[in-house]
């Protein structure tokens, strides 16, 4: 092999690297990108965090949006979880509180953290969270029952075509 | 002097294991990557041998469940990554540098680190399953090859581990091997050889070398991101800490989509030139099957979310994904017809290689039909994770892939060792191998539809008929795979004499030289017309 050639060969090596370098750069881009992207739009139903009450508009007494409310224990979590109602009519911009309810039935103290999740996907935006036991992982120790808070609102931009939204919560268990 | 004797040390090899150890031959390497694919290969079967054996009756005969999935994971981890992939690899090796007319790869000693990653990575795969046997740990993952089968792979024990710095390891391998090619096929080509005169098996390799470039990071990144979930607190899928568990399938399967090409198109490189040769036509469509090959490149990367139609996204992704997908037979159906157009009406003869050309256009044809049903929203909630798509993949890796591999074996055998193989021993492995392939396979096909689901070590009594069924064909298969040893064997060692030109039309720098090639070849250029 001559000089140039060599040299030729090393060059487009160098560049080669630099294209898994910035595949790997993109891989790793993906994470907040995928999180933005199901954030904006609404995607899995995720919904946002908390919203100052006071940013509650007034209630149009003239409709009525039934909640549903849902709940789902994930596999190595053994409290018992579930909301206080199921259902429940609400007017849009109406702040509305309901509860869930967790009990720890093993002998030692345990942490989860409940998952939201708002069907349909597209509506996550217009469903508005002012308290959330959600918003931070909650403690239980041996046999303790809680009784944890929502505070919610309905956007009245919700679209009237909309006439019920389920809200899901998915318990996962918190190690460490 | 000193030059004299460092060119003549450079003829000789060193003997025994240190030229195997030490050699930058584009040949040795070829060598070594093909025997170590060429290995593997059984390895793999052996495991799937202990599958099909629980699945031969109803129940659970032979095997926990938890042994059952380390089992079909190790199984598709070292075909894909062992067996096939390194397969592909040793075959540009040994021939690209003869097909462009060139010394040797560009980068000789990347090449050799290339090659010996692979053993490591095969040990460091396979020593926790082996381990389980004296009591220590709990034996290698099972959570699938592309890591996320199972809804405890986060908490699954050491054997994931491994199977991280395992795939971290082929990551290395495979982009080294990359990164030679393209550069070898960019600079190294003799003069006159322009892109548009290569063999089409290197297009397809210089393809599949920029698919590896930007996927397999992917991949890597995507395991690292497990690694550091499981050990040192991030929280890249971990849903109670604000991660998410959709995510890792959407960066495996952005990976994994592209890697379905990556081990389909240096077969489909092959194909056509043996075709060719044996239809004694020149290949039909050459720039069509360029653009088709580079169509399918872009198109890869676009459509990953099909094998997850049923994680919950949007009608409105799921739509596109179909759509994006079925794209995909466009370009696919350029290169069949380019195929079908190669062997018109040319004077076809039907020796070994020609078989298993034809055994792969009909086999990935079925295959790749399938796989255009398979995207369908509506039809794939039902086919989703069942035996349907165990079959589909099979017609696609193992009748596209495997077989595209064995044409190239017996194509190229005279030329890498210098006999002709026993041809009659040929035939009958081609047709032993095509009706055992299909009596595996078939049956799956049928138990899928009726809803078998895949990863399960047990299954209901109505699928017991086409499981037995498929069960004796895959043991068939298994043995009927020892007769192609017996037939390698015997032509490295002996056999008629074959001459450079091997077939009487084949085309190529190649079949120029005498077989088997001399150690240096094209030291200086060939001149390309």
């Amino acid at each position: 092999m001559n000089e140039a050639l060599r040299q030729a060969n090393r060059r487009l090596t160098v560049r080669l690297l630099l294209l898994v370098a910035a595949a790997t750069g993109f891989a790793f881009a993906l994470v907040p990108f995928y999180d933005l992207l199901c954030r904006v739009t609404g995607l899995n139903g995720k919904t946002g965090g908390a919203v100052q009450a006071a940013q509650a508009l007034e209630a149009d007494t003239a409709r009525w949006v039934t909640v549903e409310f849902t709940s789902t224990v994930m596999p190595g979590m053994s409290w018992e979880f579930r909301p206080a109602q199921t259902r429940m009519r609400v007017h849009p911009g109406e702040v509305t509180r309901i509860s869930y309810l967790a009990r720890n039935p093993t002998n030692q103290a345990t942490a989860g953290q409940a998952v939201p999740s708002v069907s349909p996907g597209w509506t996550a935006r217009h469903f508005n969270k002012v308290e959330c036991f959600c918003f931070q992982r909650q403690v239980l120790q041996p046999g303790e029952v809680k009784e944890m808070p929502l505070v919610f609102l309905v956007s009245p931009e919700l679209p009237s075509e909309v006439q019920e939204i389920s809200l899901s919560y998915t318990l996962f268990p918190v190690s460490g | 002097m000193t030059e004299a004797i460092a060119a003549v040390k450079r003829d000789r090899p060193p003997a025994g294991i240190m030229r195997w150890l030490t050699t930058t031959n584009h040949k040795d390497l070829g060598i070594l990557y093909m025997s170590f694919g060429f290995i593997m290969f059984f390895i793999g079967g052996a495991f799937i041998m202990a599958v099909r054996a629980e699945l031969l009756f109803p129940g659970l005969q032979l095997l926990a469940p938890a042994m059952y999935n380390q089992l079909f994971t190790l199984h598709a981890l070292i075909m894909v990554f062992g067996a096939i992939m390194p397969f592909a690899t040793g075959l540009n090796n040994y021939l690209i540098p003869l097909m462009i007319g060139a010394p040797d790869m560009a980068l000789p000693r990347v090449n050799n680190w290339g090659f010996w990653i692979l053993p490591f990575a095969a040990v460091l795969l396979l020593t926790p399953f082996f381990l389980q046997f004296f009591g220590v740990g709990s034996g290698a993952t099972g959570a699938g090859w592309v890591m996320h089968n199972t809804s405890l792979d986060l908490q699954s024990g050491a054997g994931m581990d491994f199977a991280i710095f395992t795939i971290h390891l082929l990551g290395i391998s495979s982009l080294s091997g990359a990164i030679n090619v393209v550069v070898t096929v960019l600079n190294m080509r003799a003069p006159g050889m322009t892109l548009m005169k290569m063999p089409l098996f290197v297009w397809a390799w210089l393809i599949t070398a920029f698919m590896l470039i930007l996927a397999m990071p992917v991949f890597s990144a995507a395991a690292t991101m497990l690694l550091t979930d499981r050990h040192f607190g991030t929280h890249f899928f971990d849903a109670a800490n604000g991660g998410d568990p959709i995510l890792l399938q959407h960066l495996i399967w952005f990976f994994g989509h592209p890697e379905v090409y990556i081990v389909l198109l240096p077969a489909w490189g092959l194909i056509p030139q043996i075709l060719a040769a044996f239809s004694r036509k020149p290949v039909y469509g050459y720039r069509a099957q360029v653009y088709a090959l580079w169509a399918i490149c872009f198109l890869s990367f676009l459509v990953w979310a099909h094998h997850m139609l049923t994680s919950g996204l949007p009608l409105a992704a799921e739509v596109y994904f179909m759509y994006a997908t079925m794209a995909i037979s466009i370009p696919t159906s350029v290169l069949v017809f380019c195929w079908l157009g190669t062997i018109w009406r040319g004077a076809m003869t039907f020796e070994t290689p020609m078989l298993f050309a034809l055994g792969f256009v009909a086999h990935f044809g079925m295959g790749a039909l399938t796989g255009l049903i398979l995207p369908d929203v509506a039809v794939n909630a039902q086919y989703h994770n069942s035996y349907v798509i165990v079959s589909h993949f099979h017609y696609t890796f193992f009748g596209g892939g495997i077989f595209g591999m064995m044409a190239a074996a017996y194509y190229w055998l005279p030329k890498f060792t210098g006999h002709m193989f026993d041809e009659k021993l040929g035939r009958l492995h081609f047709w032993l191998t095509t009706i055992f392939f299909n009596m595996t396979f078939i049956p799956q096909w049928f138990a899928g539809l009726d809803g078998m689901p895949r990863h399960t070590a047990d299954y209901a009594l109505r699928f017991a008929a086409m499981n037995f069924i498929s069960s004796v064909g895959a043991f068939l298969l298994g043995l009927s795979q020892l007769l192609l040893v017996y037939i390698v064997v015997k032509c490295v060692r002996s056999g008629p004499k074959a001459t450079g030109q091997v077939w009487e039309d084949a085309q190529g720098l190649e079949f120029t030289l005498p077989s088997p090639p001399p150690y240096h070849t094209f030291e200086t250029p060939p001149v390309v017309k």
